[in-house]
């Protein structure tokens, strides 16, 4: 049977899709916790690494994460997915996925951090140097905890861009909101009702994301 | 990988990658440009009305938006784009959207004082958006822009997902023909890399410009890549808004 312009909006195919629905949002979420973890953690060593004493330490890192904040991320995606095992490396594709949002998003947040480093005082670098604590204490205890609080709400902006980046994971295969959606408009040739609840929980939660990091930044910067 | 591989599927592979951050940059510029300064309109229905479309086009990930223009769109309107152009549109509408608030922080950072003298003249507010406050305003969104152009780059990967054939899914062919997984994808990023060096050459130049006109000239470049590539970085995190944006694809 051939049905014409199936332009009418289908509430039980909602229904259908929504136990799938939550399990890739389960997946989704999983991705950008562990993709933000990794992003925050590896920024942050990218960040130092500027500042290494030797110029030896500051170029490459600079060139490579040049190199993956110009590149698509969907590229870096299938790079790690195709290569990594012929390297003998064997992740799962979730996995794969969460290492490259995590590498690809830390060259942004190690800009981010490293902004926030460049506005602590100069002052506050003497202060520490007057009191001669060592290197490490001078960061973990005088540089670090003001230069983190002021970049709380920028690093939010990039939990809410690698939300939005998860959907790439349906290209590898991983079984996140998007690739659900596909599964479930290939098996019943309906595509408007779950492509469309995707789409609308990407702005829902985006949006109210956005919503409590303005409210974070009021508390935290000012 | 065979010459033939390489000008049959990568060559024109970039030269469709190339096209679509065109085309895609050009749409996204004019929504931009209309969004973002119907966004200082002073009818609140009109700022209303661009906020919800910033605000929907920005929430939204630009890859479910392509598959909904591609697969739904179709269903809901009758008639369905060719590939190339719904991914145009998908990549131009949410690219677009990210620009607006570029194009809408920039006017805003015109002094005040400038737009009163609008008005004490008795310009009309399209006389003053485009005597006074464009051209105070444009040299501003510039390095944003470049940006956004790189994202821009970036996300017009996500079109292979789609069987587009740009050079990301001529790297897909070339890896099940050959099985030489590293070099063909290590190449292709490459390929990237330079088409975004020279995207941010071309913008750093077209600042220059633009600010020579108004009397002013770039920041001086800092960082490790010099003048080359840190037009990318977020020197103030202050002047970071908390916004449903940042990084796209």
């Amino acid at each position: 049977m051939i049905t014409t312009a199936a332009s009418t909006w289908d509430w039980s195919a909602v229904g259908d899709f929504m136990p799938h629905f939550w399990d890739g949002l389960l997946v989704t979420l999983q991705a950008l916790v562990l993709g933000s973890l990794i992003s925050f953690s590896l920024g942050l060593v990218w960040a130092l690494a500027f500042r290494a004493p030797t110029r030896f330490v500051r170029w490459p890192v600079g060139l490579v994460t040049e190199f993956i904040r110009n590149t698509p991320l969907l590229v870096q995606l299938f790079f790690l997915y195709f290569v990594l095992p012929d390297w003998g490396i064997q992740f799962s594709a979730l996995t794969t996925g969460v290492v490259a949002i995590g590498l690809h998003y830390s060259t942004y947040t190690a800009q981010v951090y490293r902004a926030g480093i460049e506005a602590v005082p100069a002052g506050q670098w003497e202060a520490a140097r007057a009191l001669s604590l060592s290197y490490r204490k001078t960061w973990t205890a005088v540089i670090l905890p003001q230069a983190i609080r002021r970049v709380v709400p920028a690093l939010g902006n990039y939990v809410v861009a690698m939300l939005k980046d998860t959907p790439l994971l349906a290209g590898i295969g991983v079984l996140e909101l998007l690739q659900r959606s596909r599964l479930e408009a290939a098996q019943t040739f309906q595509y408007t009702e779950a492509l469309t609840v995707v789409g609308v929980a990407f702005i829902v939660i985006s949006y109210t994301a956005s919503l409590l990091l303005r409210s974070l930044e009021r508390r935290l910067v000012h | 990988m065979t010459s033939g591989l390489w000008e049959h599927w990568v060559l024109p592979g970039i030269w469709i990658t190339i096209q679509l951050t065109i085309y895609s940059a050009a749409l996204a510029t004019v929504v931009a440009f209309g969004v973002g300064m119907a966004r200082t309109h002073r009818l609140w229905i009109v700022r209303f009305v661009a906020g919800v479309y910033t605000e929907i086009f920005r929430g939204t990930s630009a890859l479910v938006l392509m598959f909904w223009i591609f697969f739904v769109l179709p269903q809901i309107a009758g008639w369905s784009l060719v590939p190339m152009w719904a991914a145009v549109l998908a990549l131009g509408l949410s690219y677009g959207a990210y620009g607006a608030e570029i194009v809408r922080g920039a006017l805003n950072a015109v002094a005040p004082a400038q737009r009163e003298a609008g008005v004490a003249l008795s310009f009309t507010p399209w006389q003053r958006m485009r005597l006074i406050l464009l051209p105070q305003a444009v040299p501003e969104m510039i390095p944003p822009f470049s940006n956004l152009l790189i994202e821009l780059l970036k996300g017009t990967a996500l079109v292979s997902l789609l069987g587009i054939g740009d050079v990301s899914f001529a790297a897909y062919l070339v890896r099940l023909a050959t099985t030489e997984s590293a070099e063909i994808y290590s190449l292709t990023l490459v390929i990237y890399f330079v088409i975004a060096f020279v995207l941010t050459r071309g913008m750093r130049a077209l600042e220059r410009k633009t600010k020579a006109g108004i009397g002013q000239r770039p920041a001086a470049g800092n960082g490790i890549m010099g003048s080359k590539l840190n037009m990318r970085q977020t020197t103030d995190v202050s002047k970071v808004p908390a916004s449903s944006g940042g990084g796209g694809a």
